[in-house]
């Protein structure tokens, strides 16, 4: 990731981001579990732009709008693919660069992180911008391990992003209120789901997006060995995947004129109140 | 919010034979009726309100007059606006209907018979929703048989004097320019009659029970004067207003599907949640003959549908094609809903749930844009070649 800005102007606030876009089953199907990988079954599967995805892509949209720039959008993923990144082009990103290959199957988190640094790297970045977890698997590891090899800061769980002179500056949201955060370009960023609401893409924009550049690596392509990545490379194994605990039987309260005592009880035998 | 919606309706795979953009423009079509139309759709219709506030999302995305080309029009397929016009009637049949009159009976018009200077002046604004348009044809005593109008204007000096009234005209109180068709000279004329020029008011039509999230008002002229480049040079008789209705026909034969699904899965949901007796009412057969029923028309009309704009986009549909279209998909709509209002038993009568609002809108599409009887006899004088009209 070149350090653009440093051979620049810093008031020149021209912003080049790579998104980092997932595709995932479509929300109307149910995700089924392969019992023998462990694995998300995605063949045969509808996918989507994953939703958190398209607010990053959003978000970035908003900044090179404000500030100059391109947007571009990286996927690992199954060919077809392309078509799910065509939409993130309808919606007005630049270019899309989609790292597939049968060798990434099985990639755990740090193979996915690795194989998405690595084409990263052959591009020329301010911020890479990422959903804080994908819809599908949830696990949100991916950002850190993604900036870890970088080499740049993480600012996370970000609820607005600006960029100021050479600084991304983001207010981040937490249990208890938000923070303020900031460091200097480039950066990492992980958007907070409802952070904005994604366009709807023009017409005109779908047009244009059958015209735009999708970058198809394998992993060859960008310097990965098939031990650093795919079900060999993976250092995390899932040992067993269960059903969540049915929640047990709720309590209802019958109100007799002491409805709210009840409940303030209740709360009060929860440690609530 | 969330970027997905559930697949369409699509027994047959017909979303196979789309291009990919075709398939995205539906995608995002169907995901702004999920998140802006269908949330209130359903108090817009009991207030009796209009959904303007949808209408700078239609036009950022490029909706209206979408299958022009040029003048800031997105040049896209017929197919891409049949499925844009089901989409939009999925969430309600006046939404449509704003994006079919703005689009095929305004701007189609402006761009098929305009001057130069017109198209210029009127169209890229009107697809930026900037200029709305409302087209006159029908009048209180002239329907199904436009060619009566008593509609006139008269040259005077560097002006058209206009008189007469036109009733049933959606978006009238609304629009910024009206397309009022008259006869000059006893001949069918069109002119486009700006918001506030003289002698020209107007008024909403009030206590309609059907299409009530769009507005339709009655339009009077009365010794209003129009400048001279007012009127589209191109057209002369009623081949300009029914050339307009056509296109706008094609839209409807798509959008009556989209409003049948609306009610077909409501239904489906419905019967298979609602347990009756012994079982869930999807569980009976009486039940599932009408949701399979349902289905097939659905399906049958989507088949028309696809097959017309195939033909539309080689330059080869004939009206009487078109008349086929909307008498069969606009008719089968109106069953498939007034079946599932009968799943739904009491509660298909409400507005918590779509059903009776389709069923409401659906009368009108039954009746404007060429009432199912005119399409009936339109086909009959095409296969006997007997006019059976008058
Ligand atoms: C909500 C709404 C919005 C509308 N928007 C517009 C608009 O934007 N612009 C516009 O110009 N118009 C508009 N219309 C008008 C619409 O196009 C007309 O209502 C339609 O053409 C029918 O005309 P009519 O209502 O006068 O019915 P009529 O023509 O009086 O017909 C009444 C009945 O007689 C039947 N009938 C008539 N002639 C024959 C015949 N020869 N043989 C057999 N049966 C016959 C008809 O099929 C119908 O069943 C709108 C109407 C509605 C309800």
């Amino acid at each position: 990731m070149a350090r653009h800005l440093l051979t620049r102007p810093v008031e020149w606030l021209f912003v080049n981001i790579a998104v980092c876009a997932k595709c995932v089953p479509i929300s109307a199907v149910t995700i089924e579990i392969d019992p023998t990988t462990k694995r998300v079954k995605r063949e045969g599967v509808s996918h989507e732009l994953d939703p958190a995805a398209a607010s990053a892509v959003e978000e970035a949209l908003r900044l090179v709008e404000a500030h100059g720039g391109e947007v571009t959008v990286v996927t690992m993923g199954m060919p077809n693919a392309v078509d799910e990144i065509r939409k993130a082009l309808a919606m007005g990103a630049e270019r899309g660069v989609l790292i597939s290959d049968p060798a990434l199957a099985g990639s755990d988190t740090l193979g996915t992180a690795k194989a998405l640094a690595a084409a990263i790297k052959k591009g020329q970045y301010d911020m890479v911008i990422c959903a804080t977890e994908s819809t599908d698997t949830y696990s949100g590891l991916v950002p850190g391990q993604l900036a870890e090899l970088l080499g740049v800061a993480a600012l996370t769980f970000a609820k607005k992003v600006k960029v100021e002179g050479s600084k991304a500056v983001v207010r981040r949201q937490t249990d208890f209120g938000y923070q303020v955060v900031e460091a200097e370009l480039p950066v990492l960023i992980t958007v907070s789901s409802g952070i904005n609401e994604p366009r709807y893409p023009s017409l005109k924009g779908i047009m244009g997006a059958k015209r735009k550049e999708i970058a198809t690596y394998s992993a060859a392509d960008v310097g990965l060995s098939p031990d650093q990545v795919g079900e060999s490379g993976a250092r995390e194994k899932v040992l067993t995947v269960g059903k969540p605990p049915t929640r047990a039987q709720g309590t209802v309260v019958t109100d007799e004129g002491d409805g709210g005592v009840k409940i303030a009880d209740f709360l009060a035998s929860l440690k609530v109140l | 919010m969330s970027v997905s919606s559930p697949p369409p309706l699509d027994f047959l795979g017909l979303r196979d034979l789309l291009s990919p953009e075709e398939r995205m423009v539906a995608d995002a079509v169907r995901r702004l009726v999920d998140e802006r139309v269908i949330p209130v759709i359903g108090q817009h219709f009991e207030r009796g309100t209009s959904l303007l506030e949808v209408v700078p999302e239609m036009a950022g995305m490029g909706l209206f007059g979408m299958h022009l080309q040029g003048y800031g029009c997105a040049g896209m397929s017929s197919t891409a606006y049949g499925l844009v016009c089901q989409e939009l009637e999925r969430g309600d049949s006046g939404v449509r209907s704003f994006c079919s009159v703005q689009g095929s009976l305004v701007m189609f018009p402006i761009r098929a018979f305009g001057s130069e200077e017109q198209k210029l002046r009127w169209l890229p604004k009107m697809a930026a929703g900037e200029v709305i348009g409302c087209f006159g044809l029908t009048e209180p005593d002239f329907g199904s048989n436009p060619a009566g109008m008593l509609t006139t204007a008269r040259k005077d000096g560097g002006s058209y004097v206009i008189n007469g009234r036109k009733r049933w005209i959606t978006n009238g109180t609304i629009a910024d320019v009206a397309l009022v068709w008259a006869k000059l000279d006893g001949k069918i004329r069109g002119f486009l009659v700006e918001k506030g020029a003289p002698g020209f008011t107007s008024y909403e039509i009030e206590h309609k029970m059907s299409l009530r999230a769009s507005i339709t008002a009655e339009l009077i002229f009365e010794d209003c004067r129009v400048p001279e480049d007012s009127m589209l040079p191109d057209v002369e008789g009623l081949r300009g207003p029914l050339g307009s209705l056509n296109e706008a026909r094609f839209g409807i034969l798509w959008g009556a599907l989209g409003a049948a699904a609306a009610c077909y899965e409501a239904a489906l949901d419905y019967a298979t949640n609602r347990v009756q007796f012994s079982r869930p009412i999807a569980g009976y057969q009486l039940t599932q003959e009408k949701l399979v029923q349902m289905l097939t028309e659905i399906s049958k009309g989507q088949l028309l549908a696809y097959r017309l704009a195939q033909l539309k986009e080689a330059g080869r549909c004939t009206p009487a094609q078109i008349s086929m279209g909307k008498m069969n998909n606009v008719r089968q709509a109106l069953e498939v809903a007034r079946t599932a209002r009968s799943i739904l038993g009491a509660n298909g009568i409400t507005l918590d749930y779509p059903v009776i609002r389709h069923l409401l809108n659906l009368e009108t599409v039954y009746t404007y844009e060429g009432t199912n009887e005119i399409h009936l006899l339109t086909l009959g004088r095409e296969i006997t070649g007997i006019s059976a009209f008058e």
